[in-house]
């Protein structure tokens, strides 16, 4: 059995698509670094990151299929299910290997698979331009916390940038403790260094803006306010709405 | 601001009596624009909408659905806010509504405005007190996020084509679809004022669209069309006279959507009114799935609903329902039929129907294949054959076992089987 280990970054696993083809041996299975090695290991070979190699093949891969299909495999990335590594070293052999595009070939297990994980990640984007709630803080920071079932954050700020360009906002997905902020200008990645605090979903009253209660006040009013008695169906709530959301959910916390 | 936190009760009340007065209008679309943001204004309109939060009804909230004033002169019977009522009543302030708009949008709960009012004094000095509300969010605030507005019956042109202006969808209600009817429930109102309003906002869009084709900056008229909403059960037309009606609408270009609202029994003491327990919510969920056929799947409304059937079928989806009326079209070969053909088939959908156009491409459809396209095929099975043996469809099984296997209640399946005796094990 042949085993890459790379450092589990996308450029990585480039690269390490790169490695095969130069080597002409492709890996049965990819891991981290510290992971342990499956049983049965003839070989393995260690891929070091290479910018040069890895956008060497991300052109390959865009001159050869659809920019849509290329967001896909992004967003297969950022879906960090195990074996999502697999599945597009796999995805991005067929594209090399075939002279046609295989990318609507939904015939093929891996190309399905793709449009489906891609659809749900894409999904999970379209949640947080929903359920974002921002809380106005004391110094007029728009703030956000979230967590994704898969790394949709990434995604989804250009929609935040062009949509809230007048006002400074923090998005800060907890799950893995990093996040966005916007200065009015440009965005940038950021880390709290102590987020225990934000594990509730609910910014302190002492760190709100003075107006801060009150609009939440209000819109919890007027979000009861619109239920319309007769129709009661929790089921259909829950399915739009997923319970895993609530939490950060000003009308329904 | 400082206004707002000292009328802090006051608004809180106002807000929860004038969202109670708005909640039955259906209409909560966020579609059909696409606005960027622009420098020093706030927000943007995302071309496919976005849904903010569900109600425990399960209905979305993507506007803030809101009244100007639920004070109406009005007596229409199917109406919460009818004169004749006894019910809390309020009024907001233009500054109030453009307030609560601003700052609900900045926190991301909200798409846009949905504004609608009660009619005080004339349809006139209604609708101008909201196209100020419009005018001062657009011009003042600089706000680009989506604003829908209820035209009121009887407003004038000028009123009308002002709006257009500054909302990206108008809307006038139809309420009930047959004249007689609508007179009888609500003798204060009659078609003419409703279509008036219509047409003014259709020749607007119509007369900015040419503009636009000349002059690429003249500007846009309530660019996300208009929509209607018909009340469903409150009187007695038919399914039929329904969807001719809808059919009527959709031919003009501007209308996108024509909403239908279950009647909900708001005025029980009103004796022109049916009784009813509940809203006719399956009838409902019809209606709409017949409009999905009319507007995705290429139907006409006389396929759907005709002589012998004026209703529709509340027991199959109206889909399934033609199916099995009109057996002859079927089985589908899905290697072979064309795309209209293929999503007439119970069971696949636009996107399935787009997934086997493209995949076949590459070689021959399968079961398991459309298996995992995401085909259902415990309907699709009986119609529509595949590179594979021939399955039992529509034609062996006759369509009334069809009909019965599809319908069968999911607890009928999990009843012990009769012939079996059951083994007891006596403490």
């Amino acid at each position: 059995m042949l085993i890459f280990i790379y450092d589990k970054t996308f450029e990585g696993l480039l690269t390490a698509v790169f490695d095969a083809y130069n080597r002409r041996m492709f890996p049965d299975k990819l891991i981290g670094e510290g992971e342990p090695e499956p049983l049965f290991t003839q070989e393995v070979h260690r891929v070091i990151n290479d910018p040069e190699k890895s956008n060497r093949v991300w052109s390959g891969v865009q001159q050869k299929i659809s920019k849509h299909a290329c967001n896909m495999l992004l967003c297969v990335w950022l879906s960090e299910l195990p074996g999502c590594d697999e599945l597009i070293l796999r995805y991005v052999r067929k594209v090399f290997d075939r002279s046609y595009s295989i990318e609507m070939n939904f015939a093929d297990d891996d190309v399905l698979e793709v449009t489906k994980i891609a659809r749900k990640v894409g999904k999970e984007k379209h949640y947080l331009m929903e359920f974002v709630r921002f809380q106005k803080a004391s110094d007029d920071v728009f703030f956000a916390p979230v967590s994704p079932l898969y790394n949709a954050l990434p995604l989804a700020i250009s929609f935040f940038k062009d949509r809230f360009s007048y006002q400074k906002w923090i998005i800060y997905d907890i799950k893995r403790k990093y996040g966005y902020y916007y200065d009015l200008k440009t965005v940038e990645e950021i880390m709290l260094s102590d987020d225990t605090h934000l594990l509730t979903g609910k910014l302190n009253e002492d760190l709100m803006a003075q107006d801060e209660k009150l609009f939440q006040d209000l819109w919890k009013n007027y979000f009861g306010a619109l239920t319309i008695r007769e129709r009661i169906n929790p089921k259909l709530q829950r399915q739009h709405m997923p319970r895993r959301f609530w939490k950060f959910l000003t009308e329904k916390q | 601001m400082f206004i707002f936190v000292k009328m802090k009760e006051g608004i809180l009340d106002k807000l929860k009596i004038l969202a109670e007065s708005a909640k039955y209008d259906v209409s909560c679309a966020s579609s059909g624009t696409t606005q960027k943001s622009q420098k020093g204004g706030i927000g943007s309109a995302h071309g496919w909408g976005i849904c903010h939060s569900f109600t425990e009804d399960g209905r979305c909230v993507s506007l803030l659905k809101i009244m100007m004033t639920n004070y109406c002169m009005f007596d229409c019977a199917y109406c919460v806010n009818r004169r004749s009522n006894d019910i809390p009543r309020a009024t907001m302030t233009v500054r109030e509504l453009v307030e609560l708009t601003i700052e609900f949008y900045r926190r991301n709960y909200i798409e846009g405005l949905f504004l609608s009012s009660g009619v005080i004094h004339s349809s006139d000095h209604t609708m101008e007190r909201m196209v100020r509300v419009l005018k001062e969010l657009r011009t003042i605030h600089k706000y680009n996020g989506y604003i829908h507005m209820k035209s009121i019956p009887g407003a004038s042109r000028e009123l009308v084509n002002e709006a257009g202006l500054y909302a990206d969808r108008l809307s006038v209600n139809l309420e009930i679809a047959r004249e007689d009817n609508l007179k009888l429930l609500a003798p204060e109102k009659d078609h003419q004022s409703i279509y008036q309003p219509m047409a003014y906002i259709y020749q607007g869009v119509l007369a900015s669209l040419e503009e636009r084709k000349h002059f690429k900056h003249a500007p846009r008229f309530a660019p996300a069309g208009q929509s209607t909403q018909m009340i469903i059960g409150a009187t007695s037309e038919t399914d039929r006279e329904i969807l001719q009606l809808s059919t009527a609408l959709y031919r003009r270009p501007s209308i996108k959507r024509v909403y239908y609202s279950g009647y909900i029994p708001v005025n029980s003491y009103d004796a022109r009114l049916p009784a009813l327990k509940q809203a006719p919510l399956v009838r409902e969920n019809r209606l709409y799935q017949a409009d999905w056929l009319m507007r995705f799947y290429g139907f006409q409304e006389n396929e759907i609903v005709d002589d012998s059937y004026p209703n529709l079928d509340l027991e199959v989806d109206p889909k399934l329902a033609w199916a099995l009326r009109h057996p002859d079209k079927f089985p589908v070969d899905l290697n072979k039929a064309e795309y209209a053909m293929i999503l007439r088939v119970p069971g696949i959908g636009i996107k399935s129907a787009k997934l086997i156009i493209a995949t076949r491409r590459y070689g021959k459809i399968t079961a398991s294949t459309l298996k995992k396209i995401g085909v259902v095929m415990k309907k699709a099975q009986f119609f529509i054959t595949c590179h594979e043996l021939p399955r039992v469809t529509v034609h062996e099984a006759h369509p009334e076992y069809v009909r019965q296997f599809l319908t069968q209640k999911k607890s009928a399946k999990k009843e012990s089987d009769q012939r079996q005796l059951s083994i007891l094990f006596p403490d």
